[in-house]
């Protein structure tokens, strides 16, 4: 088990360090916070530190914060977790707990697992108890299994457009919701297409380039694992309109692990599922929910919390788990 | 150890051999199979066999194996599955010749084609 542990923590070393990250520094922060994981961004520059200093300096000197849950997988019941219910409700415990109480929460999609309205109905029964009453979403692909996505755009998708993208001002952030699990097409990954692209570049358009940008969808808008379709084919487009901004967070999820890059001044996140875990790119022969041990479980699911800071361009990204 | 290692070394390629013999009278009464249904197993992501050659008239079952739900859809739009969730079942029938490109629309990485002689 320590071994499955050590695997996973070298993973993600093996992955930072492509991105030039301290390692003895992220060692440390392992070592002091278990699989807790902070990263202060500062000028582009990525530099890691305890949990609990994050979270004491955060609750101190943070503007607001607001959490990211994703893949939920509401109607799961394979052996990689048999009550995702459960967890998601572990998970919404966990935000109600914290120090630092959140304006609102974003849940990048895979709300469900059959897009059914008994699994919606569960999910909105569970996030009533947030204490966090403002919640975001963008769909996964699991939510518009049937009726291209109807249901949930009912429900979810309120003052949406298209297939549900939309963009919100908060406190002098301004936050942006994609939508990249509709309209696939054979053989490719991820896709906006042309009317949502569209619609970015204007509703981008005459901002100023010192407003932090968030964007938010469901799966990662910069290639991980083309094999696995762990990418959006017209992502390039997307991130060209934000290239002139001084500060821009990618949030994603999808591939129900911490994936991070930072690439001049966007810096590109992927959340943990709070429903169960998938393997690293290329070590399993598919993308499948990844067995643990039972009393593994809540080690390799989460929740991102993500706090902002005025006046210094950079949004502080805490991953916890669950357990 | 010795002796088993040698037994199992000696079985493999006799069970190959008697494998292969098994196979031969169904490879030369195709035409005998005409109406026999074909099966596409969606296994770890993947559509198997990837291609699948099938007389006219043929009915092809796609059955997934995932613990992930999926769909194998017509990329000419000629059949469309509901989503399969796991051990799921979708057929379809062939009337006519042609080759038939179809992916999953949950999945699109995931290809495969049918081929109808």
């Amino acid at each position: 088990m320590q071994d499955k542990k050590q695997d996973f923590i070298d993973q993600k070393l093996q992955d930072l360090n492509n991105d030039g990250v301290d390692r003895r520094g992220f060692l440390k922060c392992m070592a002091w916070a278990g699989t807790g994981l902070v990263w202060t961004m500062s000028g582009g520059i990525p530099v890691s530190q305890a949990f609990a200093k994050s979270a004491d300096h955060a609750g101190k000197r943070g503007d607001f914060s607001f959490v990211q849950i994703s893949d939920s997988h509401i109607g799961f019941n394979k052996p990689a977790n048999p009550d995702v219910t459960a967890t998601l409700q572990t998970a919404i415990d966990k935000i109600n707990a914290m120090p630092h109480k959140p304006d609102f929460i974003i849940h990048t999609g895979d709300l469900s697992q059959l897009s059914k309205p008994s699994e919606f109905d569960t999910l909105d029964q569970v996030l009533k108890g947030a204490s966090a009453k403002q919640i975001f979403f963008v769909p996964g692909e699991h939510d518009m299994l049937t009726d291209n996505g109807e249901e949930y755009l009912q429900r979810y998708g309120k003052g949406t457009k298209g297939t549900g993208w939309s963009s919100f001002d908060h406190k002098g952030v301004h936050f942006v919701g994609l939508v990249n699990v509709a309209n696939l097409k054979a053989g490719g990954m991820g896709s906006l297409g042309h009317e949502q692209l569209e619609w970015l570049e204007d509703d981008l358009k005459g901002r100023s380039a010192s407003t932090p940008i968030v964007l938010f969808a469901h799966i990662p808008l910069w290639t991980i694992y083309p094999d696995w379709g762990w990418g959006t084919d017209d992502s390039e487009q997307a991130l060209s309109y934000v290239k002139r901004f001084g500060s821009v967070t990618v949030l994603n999820g999808h591939i129900h692990q911490i994936m991070q890059k930072i690439e001049g001044k966007v810096s590109f996140h992927t959340a943990m599922s709070t429903a169960f875990p998938q393997p690293a790119p290329g070590t399993a022969p598919s993308a499948g929910p990844m067995k643990v041990p039972a009393e593994q479980l809540q080690k390799v699911l989460g929740i991102t919390d993500v706090n902002y800071v005025r006046g210094q361009h950079s949004l502080a990204v805490v991953d916890s788990t669950l357990g | 150890m010795k002796t088993k290692n040698f037994w199992a070394a000696l079985a493999t390629p006799m069970m190959i051999a008697t494998l292969l013999l098994a196979g031969t009278p169904s490879v030369t009464a195709n035409d005998q199979l005409s109406a026999a249904p074909a099966a596409v197993k969606i296994d770890n992501f993947s559509f198997g066999p990837q291609t699948v050659t099938v007389p006219v008239g043929a009915t092809v079952t796609w059955t997934n194996a995932d613990d992930i739900p999926h769909t194998a859809v017509s990329t000419e739009g000629v059949f469309k599955s509901k989503v399969m969730d796991t051990d799921e079942k979708f057929s379809y029938t062939f009337t006519k010749a042609g080759t038939y490109a179809y992916y999953c629309t949950i999945h699109p990485k995931m290809t495969g084609q049918i081929v109808v002689q």
